[in-house]
């Protein structure tokens, strides 16, 4: 009996988990209200534990939830509104059941994935809006991450549901004029979830390793959902590169591997053969942007290690044009470190002194060291890698640059 | 807002003080955080803290001093240090507790500080 619940318990959490999003989207449709579409998820998976053991498990088990999780809307929306309302949205529900039930039900993730990074929505929710609505994580765990208290996150999640309840946000696709500067919201929140992945390296908390396959995995529903957008391909091809590196950024001991001295025998050639594959797909599509770009840096600095030979001409260059493409604070750090390695030392200044509100980002100070360094000014570079040490939260990065890791020659 | 971080150290860490093979990365990595963070100017006060060992405890019960040597409590993990920092809201305050070297090593706590109470 124990093993037989405990079967049926595998089985209900297995339907929520790989089609949260799914079930979550196809309720959300109908009431835009994502925050009691959640409940009623929750509720319909408790119903499911106490029902299934009992009764057997349902044929269509992600079927079952959605029907149980739309009575359970609809019993919510009956208390809430007036007899005679309430009487409407059960007959609807009652419909929409039915179809549920004789029809495979449509994906309507991408739909919601589009309301979350809707423009009126604070964009320091989205990411997270994202990875709870379609993923099912929790708001502790996406606290974490994002490095704010959980009841910050909390209060922004909530906030961004009324907003998305109250302001009448369409649960609409966006008309195709509009998908290219509505994209860029959908691809920026789920390269941030990857990018807070991406932080915790260290993997110090075991719950946030899985954040950055959580974030690629959104990146191939996107191809999936969208394969003609050359930005969606970008992107995915962009997190493949860094991911395929991830193995090799740490040494055993726990110490900190700058990429040019990572041990290539540890990347994932089949996740950088697919990183190209998808490069060379968007190219094809002949609309650039910016994830693009950056898919390409990511893709030369693999081939520099790969062949051995130095690119940073065209890393310059790639730089550039990210710079006119999307003049983010990363990309424009990073740029000047390009120009640096590239003989221009005193463009690179330059560019890093042009920047503002720099005095706490560590990779400015860390790309100060270098710069400075490779200009010959070892005291302003020793100066800036202890502001960046002090600076970074991460101990292999702070030890790595305490110990010159930086003034490392080949760069 | 004012916030007081507390550095906790577990005594694995504490003691990478007085072992020459670790005291200066131990050390290099403190500095360059108190370093940075004097230099963003969110740095009210804040001082490190000698070892627990060198610590003496007082309370009082009935009127009779009681006087022992060490801290208050044997824990897991020991008070290394503080600093008060003037930042915006909590999660600025979280972001400095973040960058500590004790953070990956031990544990920060962080407090808002009481504001002082209106003059009568």
């Amino acid at each position: 009996m124990d093993q037989a619940r405990r079967n049926v318990a595998l089985t209900a959490e297995l339907a929520a988990r790989t089609s949260y999003g799914k079930l979550l989207a196809l309720l959300v449709t109908r009431t835009r209200d994502i925050a009691a579409c959640e409940d009623a998820l929750a509720a319909a998976l408790e119903a499911a534990l106490l029902q299934w053991p009992r009764e057997g498990v349902p044929a269509n088990p992600v079927g079952w939830l959605l029907t149980v999780a739309r009575r359970s809307i609809g019993r919510a929306a009956a208390r809430a509104h007036t007899a005679d309302r309430s009487a409407d949205t059960l007959r609807l529900l009652d419909k929409e059941r039915l179809a549920a039930e004789t029809s495979p039900f449509g994906d309507r993730r991408l739909e919601l994935m589009f309301v979350c990074a809707h423009p009126a929505i604070d964009p320091d929710a989205q990411p997270a809006l994202m990875l709870q609505t379609v993923l099912g994580l929790d708001a502790a765990r996406i606290a974490g991450s994002f490095l704010v208290s959980s009841a910050t996150m909390s209060q922004r999640l909530v906030r961004a549901k009324r907003k998305i309840r109250d302001s009448g946000i369409g649960f609409a696709l966006p008309d195709i004029d509009d998908v290219p500067a509505r994209i860029d919201g959908v691809l920026s929140a789920i390269y941030a979830a990857y990018g807070a992945a991406w932080e915790d390296v260290t993997g110090a908390d075991a719950k946030l390793v899985g954040l950055a396959e959580e974030a690629i995995w959104l990146g191939h529903l996107l191809t999936e959902l969208m394969p003609d957008e050359a930005e969606v391909l970008g992107l995915l091809s962009l997190m493949l590169h860094c991911e395929a590196r991830r193995p090799a950024r740490r040494a055993p001991d726990g110490a900190f591997v700058p990429l040019h001295r990572q041990n290539i025998d540890l990347w994932s050639r089949p996740m950088i053969a697919q990183a190209e594959r998808l490069l060379r797909r968007a190219a094809q599509l002949k609309s650039p942007g910016h994830f693009q770009i950056e898919a390409a840096i990511q893709s030369l600095h693999a081939h520099q290690r790969f062949t051995g030979e130095r690119f940073s001409q065209p890393l310059v260059e790639l730089y550039d044009a990210l710079a006119r493409y999307a003049p983010n604070i990363g990309g424009l750090v990073a740029r000047a470190v390009a120009h640096a390695e590239n003989g221009d030392t005193e463009a690179a200044l330059a560019m890093l002194d042009g920047m503002h509100e720099v005095a706490t980002y560590q990779p400015w100070w860390a790309a100060r060291a270098r710069v400075c360094l490779l200009a010959g000014d070892e005291k302003a570079a020793w100066s800036a890698a202890r502001t960046a040490a002090g600076l970074t939260s991460d101990a292999s990065v702070r030890q790595f640059l305490l110990g010159g890791g930086f003034a490392d020659r080949t760069g | 807002m004012h916030y007081m971080l507390i550095y906790l150290e577990t005594a694995e860490e504490m003691g990478k003080r007085g072992n020459p093979a670790e005291a200066g990365t131990y050390w290099g990595g403190w500095n360059a955080y108190m370093g940075a963070m004097a230099q963003s100017g969110v740095m009210v006060s804040g001082n490190g803290l000698k070892t627990p060992e060198v610590a003496t405890t007082l309370r009082v019960v009935d009127g009779k001093r009681h006087i022992h040597d060490g801290p208050f409590a044997d824990t897991k993990e020991m008070l290394g240090g503080y600093v008060i920092i003037d930042v915006a809201n909590l999660d600025d305050a979280l972001e400095w507790a973040a960058r500590a070297p004790c953070a990956s090593a031990g544990s920060v706590e962080v407090r808002p500080v009481l504001p002082a109470p209106a003059e009568g």
